[in-house]
């Protein structure tokens, strides 16, 4: 496994976000993390990332424990994450950003340039390369965000609800610019809300609600799950989902 | 027929980088053959007063403005270099130009000294400490009999050398001594600009999470920065007390000083190349004309245009004066690309 998390969990003053989460990601795995507002996803991906540490559990990254590091050294053992809003460097084109990537594993601005121009055209940002981040529109700053964590030369990336508020178009191409990041040989764990994109996206789903894994599977089942129908996905879904099988 | 490898064309960046090259270049030859030009003593005088601002707010760009890490103390970092090397040439006759590697050094651990408890906290911590640390510095001379006191070190005049950076019958070799420095830093920062640790330092300021999250260890890069621009504020610092062969901690350590070591910076342009030199070369001249036209020293007259001159242009030109010259801009495609945009709406 890629990835382990063990009854990780994470209290705020007066509020437990994560509550003894424990799922494990396969190497090669596109694994989905679904659940209502509010159920701790994001804050999944703040420990998972290193931004926050865990007030108890353990996470283990490619068989290292990596529960007490920082963000830093999480992007240099290779977990790189976007953010559910957009965090550019604004000031810097779009090429310079994406080498800021890219310096997490070549020091050599030449090599570190070569590689953000690969990934320029491999995420269809190429032409755009010259323009300040702050000039791109939102689906490109999307874009950019998962170019920057490619970049980094990651083994497991995280995305954060990056196909939300796209056009049905957009998000058909987001979709597949997440399946050629898959065949580039990386792991991706997706927070998503877009139920009809990414469950045919994912291999698995893991669903939390307040904190608590509720169910984990194949989206097929995950979609018929009386729990997560009762919790998430409400009788609509189901009844939509059945007509269409 | 032998056929030529076509040669691929130079991008943006590629083309802005030898674009400064040159015009570096042109800059520092020009500056070499300024005193062949400008002969009169007065201003030879401010002519090297430019220079060294010039080094000065280019050494705080380095961490104040690519890294946005203000610093408003940096005469504390001038002042203990210019210390170093007068008090080792004073009590063990160690040359200056020997000393000046330990002015900078000292220099650049007191910014680490500094650095350490602030660089973890996010916000204007290290602005307000920078400050702080550097009265407490002044004061801390101020009271320091085995260097002086009050009363400051005169440097005893020797014999005409380069190794103690000793000279009466004219002060150019100064302006080239400041001139040298200036131009080490701007390399320094030319080549930094383009390095891991610039793009670690420019993405901090912009987003240090965003930074973080793709492996910048921004504590680290931070006081890389603040001693590497402190090393280069002692140097310039250590030459600074043989120039006027005398050093107390009012000409060395004053927190007015700290302000006109920042002043060229924000004015020229704030985590640009040639933003500290423009500046300065538009401040220093101007203060002084103020200063022998206008009234005697100690009216402030010439503090109050430098104020109002940094006003309008925080007003009318944020980015700084290199905002008005597309060829010194980094980004000059994407602000054409920008004014046309703006200008078709």
């Amino acid at each position: 496994m890629l990835l382990e998390l063990d009854r990780v969990t994470r209290r705020f003053v007066g509020l437990v976000a994560n509550d003894a989460v424990s799922f494990a990601v396969a190497e090669g795995e596109i694994l989905g993390l679904i659940g209502p507002n509010g159920a701790g996803k994001t804050t999944l991906f703040n420990l998972i990332s290193g931004m926050l540490k865990p007030s108890s559990g353990r996470i283990r990254f490619a068989g290292e424990d990596v529960t007490e590091l920082g963000a830093a050294a999480c992007a240099r053992r290779g977990i790189a994450r976007t953010f559910q809003v957009v965090r550019n460097f604004e000031t810097m084109t779009v090429l310079e950003n994406v080498m800021v990537g890219a310096f997490n594993r070549l020091p050599a601005s030449a090599a570190a340039k070569a590689a953000a121009l690969e990934i320029l055209d491999f995420t269809g940002l190429g032409a755009r390369r010259d323009a300040l981040a702050s000039a791109l529109t939102p689906p490109e700053k999307r874009r950019l965000e998962v170019a920057r964590a490619l970049a980094t030369g990651p083994k497991l990336l995280l995305l954060d609800e990056v196909l939300t508020g796209l056009t049905p178009t957009e998000a058909q191409a987001g979709v597949e610019l997440v399946r050629a990041i898959r065949r580039r040989g990386v792991t991706i764990l997706m927070v998503e809300h877009v139920m009809e994109v990414v469950m045919p996206l994912v291999d698995r789903a893991v669903v939390l609600d307040l904190g608590r894994v509720i169910a984990e599977g194949k989206p097929a089942d995950i979609v018929r799950n009386e729990t997560v129908i009762a919790a998430y996905l409400g009788e609509r879904y189901r009844r939509r989902v059945e007509a269409g099988a | 027929m032998a056929s030529s490898e076509p040669r691929a064309p130079l991008d943006a960046e590629a083309r802005y980088r030898r674009r400064q090259a040159r015009i570096g270049g042109l800059v520092l030859a020009a500056l070499v053959l300024a005193p062949l030009a400008i002969r009169d003593p007065y201003w030879q005088n401010v002519l090297i007063l430019t220079v060294m601002y010039a080094g000065l707010a280019q050494a705080w760009n380095i961490l104040g403005g690519y890294c946005g890490q203000i610093s408003l103390g940096q005469a504390l970092f001038f002042g203990i270099g210019g210390y170093v090397a007068t008090v080792l040439d004073a009590s063990a006759g160690v040359p200056t130009l020997l000393g000046l590697v330990p002015a900078g050094i000292a220099a650049a651990l007191a910014s680490l000294l500094v650095g350490w408890p602030c660089f973890r906290m996010s916000g204007h911590y290290y602005a307000i400490a920078t400050l702080v640390v550097a009265q407490i510095g002044y004061l801390l001379f101020l009271n320091w009999d085995a260097v002086g006191g009050a009363s400051g070190i005169f440097i005893p005049y020797v014999a005409e050398s380069w190794p103690h950076l000793q000279f009466r019958s004219s002060k150019l070799p100064y302006y080239y001594a400041f001139l040298a420095l200036a131009a080490i830093v701007w390399l320094a920062s030319y080549a930094l600009e383009n390095s891991r640790w610039g793009f670690s330092w420019r993405a901090i300021k912009d987003d240090p999470i965003a930074a973080e999250s793709v492996g910048v260890r921004i504590f680290r890069a931070k006081l890389v920065a603040a001693a590497a621009s402190a090393f280069f504020t002692g140097i310039i610092g250590a030459v600074y007390a043989q120039f006027v062969a005398f050093i107390d901690p009012d000409s060395v350590l004053s927190g007015q000083l700290s302000i006109l070591i920042t002043l060229p910076a924000v004015l020229g342009g704030v985590g640009t190349l040639w933003g500290p030199a423009l500046g300065a070369a538009i401040l220093i001249p101007l203060s002084e004309a103020t200063r022998s036209y206008v009234g005697g020293s100690g009216s402030g007259l010439d503090l109050i245009v430098y104020g109002a001159l940094v006003m309008v242009v925080a007003v009318a030109k944020p980015q700084g004066l290199v905002g008005l010259v597309p060829a010194l801009q980094r980004h000059a495609a994407a602000a054409r690309v920008r004014r046309e945009a703006a200008r078709a709406a």
